[in-house]
Formats: structure tokens, sequence, C-alpha cells
């Protein structure tokens, strides 16, 4: 296993519950600071429910619950004191499928900002620039600030949506299989995009795609119908997993 | 050979139905359009019925039913909304949610003389309203209701679940959430519904009867405490109640054209409404 002394984000003994359906069984990990962590399994194993428990996503569903500790630097997630609001400005979020406001790129980056209270249109304008330069979209879009977001390709689509999560500063970032609904070439330039953004954020990646898993991240978490199988260096996880299961899945005998 | 027949025989019959209920909708438009204009006059918009309302103008009708309507829509349309916002966005998604849902839904089929006792039982008499344009409205408002509810929160749920997250997701409130990134791209269906209630408000008789509508009365109403005569009501009169209906004839024709005008005419402000809000939304 992983020694970790300060880890950005900490689970300890984390249950999760559908209703009365278990998803997640005492998951104990934790993830470290400015590296990509790729949770990897087969659909079902949990691994997207994992996910959305740091931003708290899981909230919105009805009948969900869990038990045990999440910790974000040290303070609990799902504490009392705890502000939703200001969690997810600390921990964004980008969905497997893409899903830009119906409104223009700017309105887009700027949305996240405004409601936060920026009015200044001088620090929004340089947000936008710095937002889309972050998501390597700017020169793409420079022209085309003030037309309709719908317009732009998938690939860009979802690449102004991670654009529009770095407006509001996060610390982290959760991607949730980012690159699952679009072409060869897309996905290339978000998997390259991940590799510049690890240097100022904490990234924790779902995704499907063993290779994808194996090109972008530090670090590979193995999940298996709820459980955490297996959580090392990625290049560990690939070359020499310890477990049996783990194994056999990277090596495509199941899932 | 026998399918491609039964196709085409059940393409002509679904034609034909279509035809058949277009023709007729049109033979009755039509009827009461040519019948109608010869009524149409100046005087006849303007002017006070006389002789309980076989001469004269229908004037003081066209504006009550213009009033209700207007105080019907101002009062459902942001009640409506907000329990379609409540519904939707903020209840528990459970079993009480769903009984009150089968409710509403039961509520809209409701014959309308049923509202029309509910509204002389509340309005007009446990508060005291008197018969007056804020009873009928108020009861109005109620009959429309459940349809705006209905419609709005179809509306609502047909908003991406996705546009929700991704709000949620950069740190926006529920609040938030509903207002900038849900309502604007539900309004336009919002319309929509309110648009049927409209048509329904302008149009019913029996409730407006029990609450609001009188017999003859030939000036305007001074405050929403007043009795005001309304075309649908009228036209109930001239038809049925009149000592000599053959003779006021033309008189039914004319309120009644009126009468559909009047509910073309606001059907249209809602529908450029909506789509001056649809457009504003670009897919």
């Amino acid at each position: 296993m992983v020694d970790f002394t300060n880890p950005k984000l900490l689970a300890e003994n984390i249950d999760f519950f559908y209703g009365k359906k278990q998803a997640l069984f005492d998951i104990n990990m934790a993830i470290p600071d400015k590296q990509v962590t790729a949770l990897i399994g087969p659909s079902g194993c949990g691994k997207s429910t994992f996910l959305r428990m740091f931003n708290r996503m899981n909230d919105i569903i009805v009948g969900t619950n869990h038990t045990g500790k999440l910790l974000l630097d040290g303070t609990e997630i799902y504490g009392p004191e705890t502000n939703v609001v200001q969690l997810r400005r600390d921990i964004g979020m980008v969905f497997q499928k893409s899903n830009p406001f119906p409104k223009s790129v700017y309105d887009n980056i700027t949305y996240g900002p405004t409601i936060h209270g920026q009015k200044d249109k001088e620090v929004l304008n340089s947000i936008v620039e710095e937002s889309l330069k972050g998501a390597a979209l700017w020169h793409e879009v420079k022209d085309r600030l003030h037309d309709n977001a719908m317009g732009l390709s998938g690939g860009q689509q979802q690449r102004l949506c991670i654009a529009r999560a770095l407006a509001v500063q996060p610390k982290v970032l959760l991607m949730d299989e980012p690159a699952s609904a679009l072409d060869p070439k897309s996905t290339a330039h978000i998997e390259e995009l991940i590799g510049e953004l690890r240097k100022d954020y904490t990234i924790v990646i779902v995704t499907h795609n063993m290779q994808q898993a194996s090109r972008v991240s530090d670090y590979t978490a193995f999940f298996y119908e709820g459980v955490l199988i297996e959580f090392g260096e990625t290049t560990q996880i690939f070359t020499n997993p310890e477990q049996k299961r783990t194994e056999d899945y990277i090596t495509g005998r199941f899932g | 050979m026998r399918s491609e027949l039964q196709g085409k025989i059940i393409v002509w019959s679904i034609r034909a139905t279509t035809y058949l209920i277009v023709g007729i909708v049109g033979y009755l438009l039509l009827d009461i359009i040519v019948k109608g204009i010869p009524t149409i006059s100046w005087e006849f918009l303007s002017g006070f019925p006389r002789r309980s309302g076989a001469e004269g103008g229908i004037y003081p009708a066209i504006i009550g039913t213009v009033y209700l309507v207007l105080g019907a829509i101002i009062m459902a349309f942001p009640l409506g909304m907000a329990s379609a916002i409540y519904l939707s966005e903020y209840a528990m998604q459970g079993r009480l949610n769903r009984y009150i849902r089968l409710a509403i839904i039961t509520l809209a089929g409701v014959p309308s003389i049923v509202f029309g006792l509910f509204g002389l039982g509340l309005f007009v008499l446990f508060f005291g309203f008197g018969a007056s344009i804020l009873a009928g409205s108020l009861t109005l408002a109620f009959m429309i209701l459940p349809t705006i509810i209905v419609s709005s929160e179809e509306a609502l749920q047909a908003v991406p679940m996705g546009l929700r997250e991704a709000s949620l997701a950069l740190g926006a409130t529920k609040w938030q959430t509903v207002y900038k990134s849900v309502l604007p791209y539900a309004l336009p269906g919002m319309f929509t519904g309110s648009i049927l209630g409209i048509g329904r408000a302008a149009g019913e008789t029996a409730p407006i009867l029990l609450t609001v509508a009188a017999f003859f009365l030939p000036r305007l109403p001074k405050s929403i405490f007043d009795q005001v005569m309304a075309l649908p009501y009228h036209l109930y009169v001239l038809a049925t109640q009149h000592p000599d209906t053959e003779k006021v004839l033309p008189m039914q024709y004319g309120t009644a054209l009126v009468l559909i005008f009047i509910v073309v005419f606001f059907n249209l402000t809602a529908i450029i409404l909506r789509n001056h809000f649809r457009k504003k939304i670009q897919w």
C-alpha cells in the first residue's frame, strides 16, 4: 500500500447505501495532493458513487446514506459544520455527459464566479481567459466567446465544462468518465489536458478505460462489487498487482 | 401485399378522422364568423345593452370577461408556478408527493360547476366578498390552477438533470440553481399550460354564474367588489333565458364571435410571450 503522510482526501471506513442496497463496503483510502488518482473497475462497482461522495452530489439522490468519515484537508466533508456550497467550490466536478448551459461560452465560465458574488467586469474577463487557457480551449473559442456553447463540438463542450469548473478555483477536480462519450482525438486532447492540470490540482478520475488510467494517473484504485480491492501506484497496479482479482481485471479476464 | 393494403387503410382512416375533426371545428367557426360579422358594429362593441340585451351592445360583458380572465391569470400563474417548483424541485419524491400529484390531476378534471359552488361557499359567502369580480376571478383561478401546475411541473421535469448537477457542482445553492438553470428553460412550457388555462377561464359559464356574473347590468364595475356581466353567461342568457330567443339570434352570434376573438387574443399574447422566452434559449 501507499504511504501518505498528508493526504488531500481521506476516506475512513466508508459504507454507502442506496436505500437498503449497500454500494460501498468499508472503503479506506488516502488520495495524495496534486496527483492524479484513477478509480477503475467494472460497471456498478461503486467507483462513481465513491467519486460523487467527495462533493456530496449523492445528496440530491433520495434515500442515500452512509457511515464512516470522509475528509478534505482534515475537515469532515459530511460534518455538521460543513457548508455544502463552499465544499463544492473547493471540489469541482466534470461529468460523463458534457453539460454546458445553453448560454454563451462566456456566460458558462462566469456562471460560478457570478453566483459567488464576482461582479467586476475586468475580473470576470480575466477569469474567462485564464480558465479557457487552463482547459486548452482559449485559442479555439476566443473569437466566439459570445456564441452559444451548444454550438461547440463534443470535445470542446467537455473542455468548456472543465474550464467552467476551473473558474471557481477548486482545489480538487473530480472527473466522472470525462472522455467516455468522446472520439479518440478529443479523448487524447482531454488526457493531455489532465497531464497539465495535475501540476495545480488534485485530480480524481473515474474511468472504465484501463489504458486511459495507465496513461494519465499516478495512482490507481481498483474497485470490485463495492469493495476497494487494491490501491497503489499506477505502474505497480498495472505491472505487478498484488491481488489476483486486480490482475484478472486488468488483463481483461473479466469485467 | 396484404399488410401493405392494411397500412394504407389505416393511414386513410386516421387521415379521414383528422379531416372530419378539422371540418367540424371549421364549420362551427365559419358559421359563427359568417353569421356574427353582420352584428359586429361599433355600437355593438362599445355600447351598453338595452331591453335585456335584445338591443344595444355588449361592452360591459367584454370588459367583465377581460377583467375576470386577467384576474384569474394574475392569481393562478404565480401560485401554479410556485407549487410546481416546490413539487418538482424541493418536495421529497415519495409517496406523499405522488398522492398530491394524483389529487391535482383529479382536481383538473372536476366539473366546473363544482368549482362554482366552492367559490360561492368560500369567497362569496364565507369571506363575504359577495358576488364580485374578486370572487369570480378567484374561483376561475382555482379552476385553472391544476392545469397550470401539471403542465408547469412537466416543463420543469423536462429540463435535463445534467444542468442541475452542473450548477450545484459549481457551488450554486438550490435556489440559484432553480432560478438560473432550471426556470429559464421551463418558462416556455409553463406558458403553454397557462394558455390552456386562459381558454378555459374565458369560456366557462358555471363558475362565474354563481360567483360574479350579472344577468343584466348595463354599467361598468367601479371596484373588484362589483358584479359584472360576462360574455359566456350573457350568451347563455340570450340563448335560453330571453323571452324571444329567435329574435336575439344575431346578438348571440355576435357575442359568440367576440368571445372567440378574445380567447384567441389572450392565447396569441401567451404564445408570443412563450416564443419570446423560447428564443432566448438556444439549445
